[in-house]
């Protein structure tokens, strides 16, 4: 290969480079540990069988587990579209002077631990928690509710993680319309209403889609919070991982786990690259 | 008969900032009314009230004879086409120039007959089933215009339409739509802050300066008689002389300059006395090198091909520019000159 051809490769050399070690070589590393052999005495000894594989394949309570996490990722990010586009259109579009500030605002909760951040929903969410509190201060109540350790406290701790993820993306999105289509849209007939429609919101709809498939593989990928929040009933798949692999020190089984969740989630990204562009994830990124 | 009429309308915005202040215009039936001024003299707040994209804060706005302050703007039956275009880019051309007709409720069949006939108008047949960006600049500029006439609009509303486009292609555009809005009789509102457009399409020049319409005519008649030294400055190449009145003969009158030399003035336009410091105004390339009264030295040239710009510092230390066609080579710098000034060509305001 002659010099010029080969540069680019050598300036790429240190991304390729860090990106086979951290990445590649894991993923291969736990795909050659699904197929090892878990002994009667719990040892983890290399082999190439699929006995691990046909025990995943044979209990529907894995797949149980996958479609209950996926049904909450998908909550999870219905209520981050539910609350996030107001709020991006607000800071998109409000005539207010310091848009800089609530963004940053925004993001500031980042600088606290995400554990520490996720575990204050317990006091604010337990039975002697704040909003119990309130509500039976002011007496709407006698019985405190039941908001902890439940879905419900799950898919709020997920909300509260990714919706500024989706805020963002939405952001952006919307900050780029040249605000002229609007107004040419309202000058041809269209009240707000269907300028909105006709306009606003399909030129937003990369954004929404990228914040959307972040939230879905965040909320489906997360694990602190359904184990901090969720009840003893709460079925969450990287949950299961880890009590593959810490609690019962079965490797083998807990790769075949790892290698599951991420081709259910590499599909998931196919199907959206193949109808919306997956550059526009990274767009938001780049600002 | 009045299309658009502006009856002491005014924007203010919050901070005290004056857009527009109190301006009256009568826009007449199929005219081209050309706005013309610096930015941030309210020409764009003007045509955005006209269009219902702001609200006036004070006066009244009329369309066709009717009222329009409360009336929403897709009631109005305007088009307008924007300095970007503002084409829709997820949709296509023709779903772009069908867009007014789709909510005017048009039949398929006419929609599809009316946005064929537009691209005839704009030239541009055939470039339905494209998107936007598969256009060049100019191109987008055509359907945006076809968008705008599909509708068959009272008033046509252009907001510096041609200023995102290079100059031979300005050019070109400027004249297709002066010729597409003379063809369709439409009336229309041009905003600009270039001259050569105001002057070359319109029928009717509105200078605007602070909020305020400085002056209003045909265009060779605000050229050749400014009445305020905005609208001499703005409209190009004006040169402002400093002397003192020596002579009046009714509206004939002679300036003598610091140096001694006599500018006459054959038309002023206010009276002035004996003795009062004024200022000739006098446009560059009414300036005749050579072969005159006033003795100066070329201080500066700028060749611009057919033509040079000199900028000439006179006996006295005044620097005036002149604009002469090249003969037989530019002059150079440092060559002592003198100029004639016809006193036709002078004014005093």
């Amino acid at each position: 290969m002659s010099r010029a051809l080969a540069r680019p490769y050598l300036l790429l050399s240190p991304a390729i480079l860090s990106l086979s070690l951290l990445m590649v070589a894991p993923v291969v590393f736990v795909l050659a540990y699904s197929f090892w052999l878990r002994t009667a005495e719990g040892l983890d000894v290399p082999a190439f069988q699929f006995g691990n594989w046909a025990n995943f394949f044979s209990d529907e309570f894995y797949w149980l587990a996958l479609y209950s996490t996926f049904k909450t990722a998908l909550i999870t990010t219905a209520v981050c579209i539910v609350l996030g586009y107001p709020t991006a259109y607000f800071l998109a579009r409000a005539e207010i002077k310091n848009r800089g500030l609530l963004l940053f605002l925004m993001f500031l909760p980042f600088w606290v631990s995400y554990i520490i951040r996720t575990m204050s929903w317990i006091n604010v969410l337990g039975k002697n928690g704040f909003v119990n509190a309130v509500l039976m201060g002011i007496g709407i109540t006698d019985e405190p509710f039941k908001l902890l350790y439940n879905d419900f406290s799950v898919i709020m701790g997920l909300v509260y993680f990714q919706l500024p993820y989706m805020i963002i993306n939405v952001y952006v999105s919307l900050d780029g319309i040249d605000r002229n289509l609007e107004s040419a849209a309202r000058v041809l007939g269209c009240t707000p209403w269907q300028s909105f429609r006709e306009v606003t919101l399909p030129l937003s709809l990369p954004g929404l889609g990228a914040g959307s498939l972040l939230c879905f593989v965040l909320a489906a990928g997360s694990y602190v919070t359904p184990r901090l929040l969720g009840g003893t009933d709460t079925l969450f798949f990287p949950d299961l991982i880890y009590e593959a692999i810490i609690s019962q020190l079965d490797w083998p089984f807990g790769a075949v786990l790892s290698v599951v969740m991420l081709v259910a989630l590499g599909l998931v990204i196919a199907v959206y690259n193949r109808f919306m562009s997956l550059s526009d994830v990274y767009r938001s990124f780049a600002r | 008969m009045s299309s658009v009429e502006l009856k002491k309308v005014e924007k203010h915005f919050s901070g005290g900032v004056v857009a527009v202040d109190a301006i009256d215009l009568d826009v007449p039936d199929g005219a081209f009314v050309t706005l013309l001024g610096p930015s941030g003299c309210g020409k764009t707040t003007t045509l955005r009230m006209v269009a219902g994209l702001e609200t006036p804060t004070g006066g009244e706005i009329r369309i066709k004879g009717q009222r329009v302050n409360e009336t929403p703007i897709h009631q109005r039956n305007l088009g307008m086409v924007f300095q970007n275009y503002a084409l829709f880019p997820h949709k296509s051309i023709f779903d772009n120039v069908a867009f007014g007709l789709k909510y005017r409720k048009v039949s398929k069949s006419d929609i599809a007959a009316r946005v064929k006939q537009a691209l005839d108008i704009v030239r541009l047949p055939g470039v339905e089933e494209r998107f936007p960006t598969q256009l060049s600049g100019g191109q987008q500029q055509r359907i945006a215009l076809a968008r705008a006439l599909v509708i068959e609009p009272d008033v046509l509303l252009l907001d510096e339409p041609l200023s995102a486009l290079d100059a031979n292609l300005r050019e070109e555009m400027r004249g297709e739509i002066k010729a597409i809005q003379q063809r369709i009789g439409v009336t229309a509102i041009f905003v600009t802050h270039d001259q050569g457009e105001a002057l070359a399409m319109s029928d009717l020049v509105v200078v605007m300066n602070k909020g305020r319409i400085e002056q209003r005519g045909a265009p060779a008649e605000v050229y050749e008689h400014p009445r305020s030294e905005f609208v001499a400055n703005f409209l190009g190449n004006a040169n402002f002389v400093s002397g003192t009145v020596a002579a009046v003969n009714g509206k004939r009158v002679s300036v003598v300059l610091a140096d001694g030399a006599r500018i006459d003035v054959a038309d002023s336009a206010r009276a002035v006395e004996m003795g009062e410091a004024v200022n000739v105004i006098v446009r560059a390339e009414k300036i005749e090198l050579g072969g005159g009264g006033l003795a100066g030295t070329i201080a500066a040239v700028d060749y611009l091909g057919s033509t040079a710009r000199y900028d000439v510092t006179l006996a006295g230390g005044q620097k005036v520019t002149a604009l002469a066609t090249i003969r037989d080579g530019a002059r150079r710098v440092g060559e002592a000159v003198s100029l004639a000034i016809a006193a036709e060509h002078c004014r005093i305001l």
